[in-house]
């Protein structure tokens, strides 16, 4: 549902060299390991982490103080006011305390399908390349073959199939992941096989390690920026595209996101009434938090990526050393 | 391996998933579409006796008179004919005549939304990377706030201004109604007119994907040493941009349309649904809520064919541009 696209393979097996280079003949200043995989803290990303943070909250905290969502008043549909700060839907059901309940699904859903993707992506793209040959061909194969099949037609002819009785809140997600974990294997892939090839991963393999053993320790932490990127990809690849399911009456049964919402405002005739504050607020909420996490991934890519971030580097002493000329000339 | 036969046989592995996927789904889910087929059949007129059954069971699946890799051939045989059964919705009409309708509007509304997306997108995105740390591009994060806003979402504020508020675009169906579908410059110009907000949501929607892609590509493009080269010889700027810069960039950026074009399928789907668009996305639906099973899955069919064959076009159109992809291989 979104069009953020991953990085290209290339680009970050390169830059996998390039960090190495990096991290090598980086001497003055030394930064420790530690601070080498944590991103600068730019305005962006604390504008990011400020979204991030807040929807959480309100997802998480917001259904304890709000009244309940589903209590039907004979007011009918209203502007916001005082006592609704978002106004009500055409039952009377306050729409700010729908609004914190949605919010609390759709991150749930997020969360869930974040996670099994990513697990996914980890198993099909490090394991199956660390052992190569015919098992990094087949596990390839697939991917690439998941990567061109459309994810929502699919996702819509499964949830088609299943009764809308045995469509729970797992179903859907499993069959969200299953749909969008193959972009990050690829991306995997091609990362393992660079640091596969590296001395150490060799050393450890001669001293008699045993693969899991030299999976989690020599190659995963490696992979870390890597797989949070692709992880923060997957929440917000699962949040749209639930949404996206819940807003087309194919969402699971009994649960409510913010793409429920906006379906029954949809057919709740919210756009010919003109009840913006009905369907404004939780799309919203989906742009905003999505932009959040691609905020915080774009701090990420600067970590894969030093190229990217030495541009901003060298931006930032370009001005240190005007500002200093300038300063100069106002002493003479 | 050539690479032209690399990919061709890729893609055949890639068409025989979708076709075993379409096959498998109706016999994984719990339920029966069949009896419910059937009973719907009844209702529209058509008559159900026992080949009407076994015909349906050939098609989704629990025909089980006979061993599964026996219906798997018979499936397979039946699509190679170009029979993918009846539509219920629409009944007589089978499916392939109910796809063959709607099909062209979705094809020219994703189509000419994805090229003007593209384009907008790479050409923006290679400015701000060309000058990194200029204005425009410390506006490029804020496009993130396009990528993440869903689809329908933003066809739903697009109708909610232009037309439920300032009446100037109409906001449901494909063509003005009163008018015949034809090839005249009245019926184009109606079209045009409807699909005027389905278009401009895709495109607002997916450019800022191709935006961030360009400009990491370019930034990263410009430290290579062929630039600086570029650069010592005295060429203009504009040269190097065009010729140097943004065409080695730019290459991620189609091998990268597989992925695109994949979410923006998806999202044409439900814009499609807030449009009632006469398209694919729309038929779907509607095939979804009737239980019409047959089409359903000719959709998704279809539908991957259409991702299929747009990626194996920019596959063999990339071995062209890139030569070293042809070298690798």
């Amino acid at each position: 549902m979104t069009n953020l696209r991953q990085s290209t393979v290339r680009e970050k097996a390169d830059s996998t060299k390039q960090m190495a280079l990096a991290i090598g003949s980086a001497k003055p200043p030394r930064r420790s390991a530690l601070r080498m995989m944590l991103p600068t803290l730019t305005p962006w990303l604390v504008v990011g982490l400020v979204l991030i943070v807040g929807i959480t909250l309100f997802g998480v905290l917001g259904p304890l103080f709000v009244m309940d969502p589903t209590t039907i008043r004979d007011i009918g549909l209203r502007g916001p006011s005082s006592e609704h700060i978002l106004g009500t839907t055409q039952t009377g059901q306050d729409v700010f305390a729908q609004l914190a309940y949605a919010t609390r699904g759709s991150l749930e859903i997020g969360l869930i399908v974040g996670v099994l993707a990513t697990i996914f992506s980890a198993l099909f793209g490090i394991l199956g390349t660390y052992i190569g040959g015919f098992a990094d061909e087949t596990f390839s194969l697939i991917s690439n073959v998941f990567l061109v099949i459309p994810g929502l037609p699919l996702v819509i002819v499964i949830s088609g199939f299943v009764p809308p009785a045995a469509r729970g809140l797992w179903t859907i997600a499993v069959v969200l992941a299953i749909t969008s974990w193959a972009g990050a294997a690829r991306v995997l892939r091609a990362q393992t096989l660079s640091i596969r090839s590296r001395d150490y991963v060799a050393a450890s393999r001669v001293a008699g390690e045993r693969a899991w053993r030299v999976i989690a320790v020599e190659i995963l932490p490696n992979l870390l920026p890597v797989l949070a990127s692709q992880f923060v990809f997957a929440v917000i690849a699962a949040i749209l595209g639930e949404a996206g399911l819940s807003f087309l009456g194919l969402g699971a049964s009994n649960s409510s996101t913010l793409g429920t919402m906006l379906f029954y405002a949809q057919n709740g005739f919210a756009l010919p009434l003109g009840a913006w504050w009905w369907f404004v607020p939780p799309g919203l909420i989906i742009a905003l938090f999505g932009m959040g996490l691609s905020l915080v991934n774009f701090s990420i890519d600067e970590i894969i990526n030093p190229k990217l971030k030495n541009v901003r580097l060298h931006r930032k002493r370009a001005r240190a050393v005007a500002r200093r000329l300038r300063a100069g000339k106002d002493d003479r | 391996m050539n690479y032209y036969l690399r990919k061709l046989g890729f893609y055949a592995v890639a068409l025989w998933a979708a076709l075993t996927l379409n096959f498998i789904i109706p016999r994984l889910m719990p339920g029966n579409p069949i009896d419910i087929l059937l009973a719907k059949l009844q209702q529209r007129g058509g008559t159900v006796n026992a080949s009407t059954r076994h015909a349906l069971e050939l098609l989704l699946g629990g025909d089980s008179s006979q061993p599964v890799i026996v219906q798997y051939i018979q499936y397979l045989g039946n699509v190679l004919r170009g029979d993918l059964g009846t539509s219920v919705t629409y009944f007589p009409a089978p499916v392939t005549e109910v796809i063959g309708q709607s099909l062209p509007w979705t094809i020219m509304l994703v189509g000419i939304s994805t090229v003007i997306a593209t384009m907008i997108g790479v050409g923006l995105g290679a400015f701000a990377g060309w000058k990194p740390g200029t204005w425009l591009d410390s506006l490029v994060p804020a496009t993130t706030l396009l990528a993440a806003v869903p689809y329908f979402w933003l066809a739903l504020i697009f109708v909610y201004f232009f037309a439920t508020t300032m009446h100037i675009l109409p906001s449901q169906g494909g063509y003005d109604v009163v008018l015949t579908p034809g090839w005249n410059a009245e019926f184009i110009g109606s079209s045009i007119r409807y699909g005027f907000l389905p278009a401009l949501t895709i495109v607002i929607a997916s450019l800022g994907g191709w935006l961030l892609g360009m400009r990491n590509m370019m930034v990263s493009t410009l430290s290579e040493d062929y630039i600086l080269t570029a650069q010592a010889k005295g060429l203009r700027s504009g040269r190097i941009l065009r010729t140097y810069a943004a065409r080695n960039a730019v290459l991620p950026s189609v091998a990268g349309f597989a992925i695109s074009l994949g979410f923006v399928v998806s999202g044409s789907i439900v814009t499609e649904q807030v449009f009632s668009y006469p398209g694919i996305g729309s038929k779907l639906l509607s095939a979804v809520t009737n239980n019409d099973y047959a089409l359903m899955q000719g959709i998704f069919l279809y539908i991957t064919l259409a991702v299929l064959g747009a990626n194996l076009i920019v596959d063999l159109f990339y071995g062209v541009i890139d030569p070293r992809t042809r070298a690798r291989s």
